[in-house]
């Protein structure tokens, strides 16, 4: 690939990742590990023509990016887990009013204020069910700093293809590590707002799907006017109690998502194919994954591993299929088991492990494989 | 072996993430190997123990933290204290002499260089101390070219503080050309696609 080579940490290939992709719009305020993000782009977004605003907390940076987004502009904005909390109602707006935004979770220790600068994964069932009500949600992560540039641009382009929030789920040591990264000029698809046809002066109906499913979009504030609410609503997006329109919203919401998955998951296989051994992980754990499996592969153990780069949807199928060819499965991640209870409801073999770490320090290769000497009978 | 790693330790503000840094991007950006950096600190500002992690390797780097440095700088006693038994047998350990007294026997080659007096006695400005401490790691361990060094230094710092940070990377050459070269050695380079 072609670009520019960089040595950036984490945090900077968001920002990359976030301009490659049209941001226009960000508001947030700070906190480590996420700190970098807002502190970057309030340099460069307006020099860029976007606009920053640092505002009074999470609660009102999500709100902002909401009402700036449903005026066109693309946009994001970055917390870690305490602001995360306070953003979850806003989530929740922005997932029934079908608003595309970016919200970018560098994870730190929880909870609540927890050890602000230590590594953890312990938000993963938050982006899925931090807000209240029946919903889907889209969360990405990576391990790698090529990966955060890429999977921030897919964020974007997943948050204007499905009209959703989609969480860009990190976490410290993947923040603020430091590696090389390929910033190119060009290549990568950058899906744009899909834009209503309706002219000015007809009618537009901002909730009136197309025969494909999606939603065309009408800059808020311009030809059309139009409501946008948090309860059910019509067509028009004025409240409605009727039941039929609550069921087809609900479904719709949804459906979009889950019934899409196929579109939306993201994994990457190393070394599976004659794996006796699975290693499912994500994040900055699949480093320390992926350092042991090529450890195990030099003293020729059949060891592989199953990256998830798409944590919702769950990847349930293509999990289902790596574990039926593997004796073992073990689940590496920096929470109780967040995962690893959802790799359970996917896989029929009841030999499913649990490889983890809570305490602040980073999971490293040789948490790995204690757990895996125990689980093949060899002892500590 | 195409693998070296380092842990610069120190208090919250002296600048061992920086010189971390400086050294990845140098082997990263201008010596075609690949480096990864991490670190951690604590919730202060200022003071606190702080603790840079950096592997350069001509191999892809997975697990980015280290565990036994081949090099390992002290920049404060309790920083010494802490972190003196995590050294890799017949690695480095570079302390500086006016905050860190080296009463631990590690199995390791232990040098003591008075680098913080004489930045501040040759330079004035112990913001330097930092670079001044990089010079005595390059010198020592040639694990990239000064060339490489002085381009990553160059990419980093403010231009009105280049001059000071390039006097304080050779005094610390310069100082630990006294204390002997060549202890480990570079990674073999290769170029990179």
């Amino acid at each position: 690939m072609s670009g520019t080579l960089r040595f950036i940490q984490g945090n900077e290939a968001v920002v990359e990742g976030a301009l490659y992709a049209g941001l226009g719009f960000y508001a947030g305020y700070p906190i480590t590990p996420s700190t970098e993000i807002a502190e970057l782009l309030a340099e460069r977004l307006p020099k860029r023509g976007g606009t920053y605003i640092q505002m009074e907390d999470e609660i009102a940076s999500l709100c902002s990016i909401i009402g700036a987004s449903l005026t066109g502009r693309k946009v994001m904005t970055a917390t870690s887990g305490p602001g995360f909390s306070l953003m979850q109602e806003a989530i929740g707006y922005a997932v029934m009013a079908e608003v595309p935004c970016v919200v970018v979770n560098v994870q730190r220790s929880g909870p609540s204020t927890g050890l602000p600068t230590a590594v953890a994964q312990g938000d993963v069932m938050q982006a899925r069910w931090g807000t209240h009500g029946d919903h889907a949600i889209i969360a990405l992560t990576a391990s790698n700093l090529q990966d955060v540039f890429s999977m921030t641009i897919e964020a974007f382009n997943m948050a204007e293809t499905y009209r959703t929030p989609v969480i860009l789920l990190l976490d410290e040591v993947v923040g603020h590590m430091r590696e090389k990264v390929v910033i190119p000029g060009e290549g990568i698809p950058v899906v744009e707002r899909l834009v209503t046809s309706v002219p000015e002066g007809i009618d537009y109906h901002p909730y009136l799907a197309r025969e494909d499913g999606r939603l065309p979009m009408s800059d808020f504030g311009g030809v059309h006017r139009y409501n946008v609410t948090g309860l059910v609503h019509d067509m028009w997006g004025f409240p409605s109690n009727d039941p039929t329109v609550a069921y087809n919203l609900l479904r719709h919401l949804v459906d979009k998502i889950e019934k899409r998955s196929h579109e939306i998951v993201r994994c990457q296989e190393h070394q599976l194919d004659d794996a006796d051994i699975l290693l499912i992980s994500y994040g900055s754990s699949a480093r320390s994954a992926l350092h042991m499996v090529e450890k195990g592969r030099d003293s020729g153990i059949r060891i592989g591993l199953l990256e998830l780069n798409t944590l919702w949807p769950f990847p349930y199928e293509i999990v289902r299929r790596a574990a039926e060819k593997t004796e073992l499965v073990l689940v590496v991640e920096m929470n109780m088991g967040q995962i690893y209870q959802e790799v359970k409801k996917a896989v029929r073999t009841d030999r499913v492990y649990l490889v983890n770490r809570f305490d602040g320090v980073f999971i490293s290769h040789t948490d790995i494989e204690k757990v895996l000497n125990v689980v093949m009978g060899r002892g500590v | 072996m195409g693998t070296k790693s380092f842990v610069f330790t120190g208090s919250g503000g002296q600048g061992v993430i920086t010189a971390a840094i400086v050294l990845g991007e140098a082997a990263a950006l201008h010596e075609g190997l690949n480096a990864v950096q991490t670190q951690v600190y604590g919730p202060e500002a200022r003071g606190g123990a702080t603790r840079a992690d950096l592997i350069i390797s001509t191999d892809p780097i997975r697990y980015p933290k280290v565990i036994n440095p081949h090099v390992l700088v002290c920049l404060t006693q309790e920083s010494y204290n802490k972190f003196a038994p995590i050294i890799r047998p017949g690695g480095l350990l570079i302390a500086d002499a006016s905050f860190v007294s080296t009463v631990r026997k590690a199995d390791a080659r232990q040098v003591v260089l008075p680098m913080y007096e004489t930045v501040k006695e040759k330079i004035g400005k112990t913001i330097v101390f930092n670079i001044c401490m990089l010079g005595c790691v390059l010198s020592l361990t040639g694990i990239v070219s000064r060339e490489a060094v002085v381009k990553a230094v160059t990419s980093r710092m403010a231009e009105a503080h280049l001059d000071m940070n390039l006097r304080a990377l050779n005094l610390g050459m310069e100082l630990a050309q006294a204390a002997g070269t060549g202890v480990i050695s570079a990674p073999r380079q290769t170029v990179s696609s």
